[in-house]
């Protein structure tokens, strides 16, 4: 066991970082992580902090490798935020951390995760430490891709790419480390085009596989405009609900916190003068609950695109594993009862939907236009 | 951006089954009732307050010195409850309104539980839910013990819409034309408390019957109105006539994007009735008004399913344009509506 396990499918850029910590003349003190989602950038981090305070350079089983990957070592700081953008009071925080050597650790290491999430103005405070950090503290920046981060961090970073791992090497992960059965975890780890937090729900929820299938389902059951507008009306009322249940024991949790900062005491309701701040936080969560929306819905379009892309594979007679290789049979027929132009077409409608629903437009809208496309007849 | 946790969620329910959610059980919101605890679950801001206020006037009626106590749940502390429904020391009744039981402690439904078991008869507790299924224990344990349970889902569908407008006017002993209630469902159904208030606005301000008329010249201006008046004219394949009604009223300053929702949701009522063709659907399932599918049924005489799919697209990009694709907003609504109007048959 080593703390590279969890890192599938990236021998490379496994090398490159273990080539790092082995040797100190390859080692550098700030790094870009990049690959798509799913590939396991913050895995790799996590991997690469513990490698360096590891005595062992990363054993998976000491006490420095353990606390890090947990996230409880005193000399690994992490900055993951679910927020649009990373603010410069949080780089600023980062920068005096870095400043200090570590406590009893070898390094002291900075991992940003969505580092394309800086402003201009956050990234610049960032350069000057990058480019000249104290002997021995790391950064590790994390980014989709290279493109994703200004230049001026580029340039300064010693880049590590991650690709999409085989569906294979997903799989065995899950099998290995989750238990997984091994049949069901490659189905999995195709269904989820690899990306490990994915497969790893879809291999332990029947129920989450059910759910994929059944949004895979509407490619087959809509035969005309009246169905296709019912089955877009499905899917965002399902988004709706699940947006509801996902974000619910937070939004609680959220409006405890504001009500004892505010000073309301054990069951007394808020007094009409501190209404306006619970009204905006309950906007907030709204809001949060409006994109969580349109992720779910935008992850049921990845998946109908997997489907249309397995269509146009049978139809192209290309020699290429299934993503949806158990519903062979729907992709068969779908492939049988029309023409490559038209899958393609129906992938055009499907980025268009996706497009559109990142540009706000009214998601039943989008959708319903979504589905029209689908019909046999489009 | 996907967040993980995004994919669970899809959930579809099999293609026989074409209700996602299964209604909630219970009386109607506009039906309150005593007992020791009552439930009052949904959505709907608008309906839970009229519910609570309904089970307190009860109270009231039955004992004119009840005093009222206001819990949060969602700062409740362990053994509130006990304390606020036991009799005050002069005996006199109680009634506990328990507020958002959605956000509530776990110590809440702790508490609301073992308080089921055994309530204080002489007191009313009326437990609020804002909908969702946190705290699904204490949710089931109350409806279980035959607690009565007051729905206040909010009224997306316009049938409820329209039953609400029916209902709001025969509260107040007034009468109501059919085309106003419409009208008024056109004007301002996307907004319960605003159809509320206009709805007692009308009963205040007129007398005698309250027609299409009456609404019109209250609302008749609303973009929503409007929108609905350019569908109309749309999709009755009279280009110039939406065409011109589209220019005044985005030259007088509407927002375009109410309009393209109105066009979108007259399309989308079409579709919905040609697929009732097939079998299968009723009215019910659609959640549509009487009057919006009879409508749908004439117009649907003059469109075919390509048109109609035609129709659909072209809002859709509509929509994509007045949020911020086109340079020329007001174009791409114009060019919308005439490839509605086009596509018909
Ligand atoms: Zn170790």
């Amino acid at each position: 066991m080593t703390v590279w396990d969890d890192v599938v499918g990236q021998e490379h850029a496994v090398a490159a970082l273990q080539g790092a910590v082995a040797n100190p003349v390859a080692m550098t003190h700030a790094w870009l992580v990049t690959g798509p989602p799913g590939s396991g950038r913050s895995v790799a981090a996590r991997a690469f902090a513990a490698a360096l305070q590891c005595p062992q350079g990363g054993c998976g089983t000491c006490q420095a490798c353990t606390t890090t990957m947990a996230g409880t070592h005193p000399d690994v700081t992490l900055l993951a935020t679910e927020k649009v953008v990373i603010a410069i009071d949080e780089v600023r925080d980062l920068i005096m951390t870095a400043s200090r050597s570590p406590s009893g650790g070898r390094w002291r290491v900075i991992i940003i995760e969505d580092a394309d999430r800086m402003a201009e103005r956050t990234t610049n405070v960032l350069l000057k430490t990058i480019e000249e950090p104290p002997p021995h503290t790391v950064w590790v920046l994390c980014a989709p891709s290279v493109q994703d981060v200004l230049p001026t961090i580029r340039s300064r970073c010693r880049a590590v790419v991650l690709r999409v791992p085989p569906p294979q090497a997903v799989a065995d992960l899950l099998v290995r480390r989750d238990g997984a059965d091994p049949a069901v975890a490659l189905s999995a780890a195709r269904a989820a085009q690899s990306h490990v937090g994915l497969a790893k729900r879809l291999a332990r929820d029947a129920g989450a596989r059910e759910r994929r299938t059944a949004v895979l389902s509407i490619a087959r059951r809509i035969r005309g405009v009246g169905d296709a507008v019912l089955a877009a009306g499905e899917l965002v009322d399902v988004a709706k609900a699940e947006a509801v249940s996902a974000t619910q024991e937070r939004d609680a949790a959220e409006k405890a916190e504001l009500m004892r900062g505010l000073g309301v005491a054990d069951g007394e309701t808020l007094p009409p003068r501190l209404r306006s701040q619970l009204k905006q936080l309950e906007d907030d969560q709204k809001r949060r609950a409006t994109r969580h929306q349109r992720d779910v819905l935008d992850r049921a379009m990845v998946d109908l695109l997997s489907l249309y892309r397995d269509v146009l594979v049978v139809q192209l007679g290309a020699e290429v594993d299934l993503v949806n290789a158990e519903l062979a049979e729907t992709v068969r027929s779908l492939a049988a009862d029309s023409t490559p132009e038209q899958t393609v077409r129906r992938m055009d409608s499907i980025g268009v939907a996706r497009t559109r629903l990142a540009g706000n437009v009214a998601p039943l809208l989008a959708l319903e236009a979504m589905t029209i496309a689908l019909r046999p007849q489009g | 951006m996907i967040v993980g946790g995004a994919w669970q969620a899809v959930s579809v329910p099999p293609a026989t089954k074409r209700r996602t959610a299964t209604p909630l059980a219970g009386r109607n919101w506009d039906e309150p009732t005593l007992a020791p605890v009552v439930l009052v679950r949904g959505a709907e801001p608008l309906l839970t307050e009229r519910a609570v206020d309904g089970v307190v006037g009860l109270a009231r009626a039955r004992d004119p010195e009840v005093e009222k106590v206001e819990l949060e749940g969602s700062t409740y502390g362990s053994g509130q409850l006990l304390v606020a429904a036991s009799p005050s020391l002069f005996g006199e009744a109680k009634v506990v309104v328990v507020r958002s039981a959605e956000s509530g402690t776990e110590e809440l439904m702790a508490d609301l539980i073992t308080y089921v078991g055994s309530p204080d008869e002489e007191t009313t507790v009326v437990v609020v839910h804002g909908g969702g299924q946190r705290g699904k224990k204490m949710l089931d344990t109350l409806t279980k013990s035959g607690a009565p349970v007051m729905v206040c889902e909010p009224v997306t569908k316009d049938a409820e819409k329209a039953s609400f407008v029916v209902g709001e006017f025969k509260a107040a002993r007034r009468r109501v034309d059919a085309e106003a209630v419409r009208a008024l469902v056109d004007a301002l159904g996307s907004d319960l408390r605003e159809l509320a208030s206009a709805c007692s606005q009308l009963i205040s301000d007129t007398t005698g019957t309250v027609t299409a008329a009456t609404v019109d010249r209250y609302y008749g201006g609303r973009v929503e109105a409007t929108g609905f008046r350019v569908a109309d004219a749309a999709v009755a394949g009279d280009a110039g006539g939406a065409v011109a009604l589209l220019r005044h009223a985005l030259d007088t300053g509407l927002d375009p994007v109410p309009i393209v929702a109105a066009l979108a949701l007259r399309l989308r009522n079409l579709a919905k009735v040609a697929s009732m063709r097939g079998g299968g659907l009723s009215a019910r399932d659609l959640g549509m008004a009487p009057w919006q599918i009879d409508r749908a049924r004439k117009d649907l005489r003059s469109w075919t399913p390509e048109g109609l799919a035609a129709a659909i697209s072209a809002v859709a990009q509509a929509d994509a344009d007045v949020k911020g694709e086109a340079r020329d907003p007001v174009f791409a609504v114009e060019r919308a509506v005439m490839t509605i109007a086009r596509s018909r048959r």
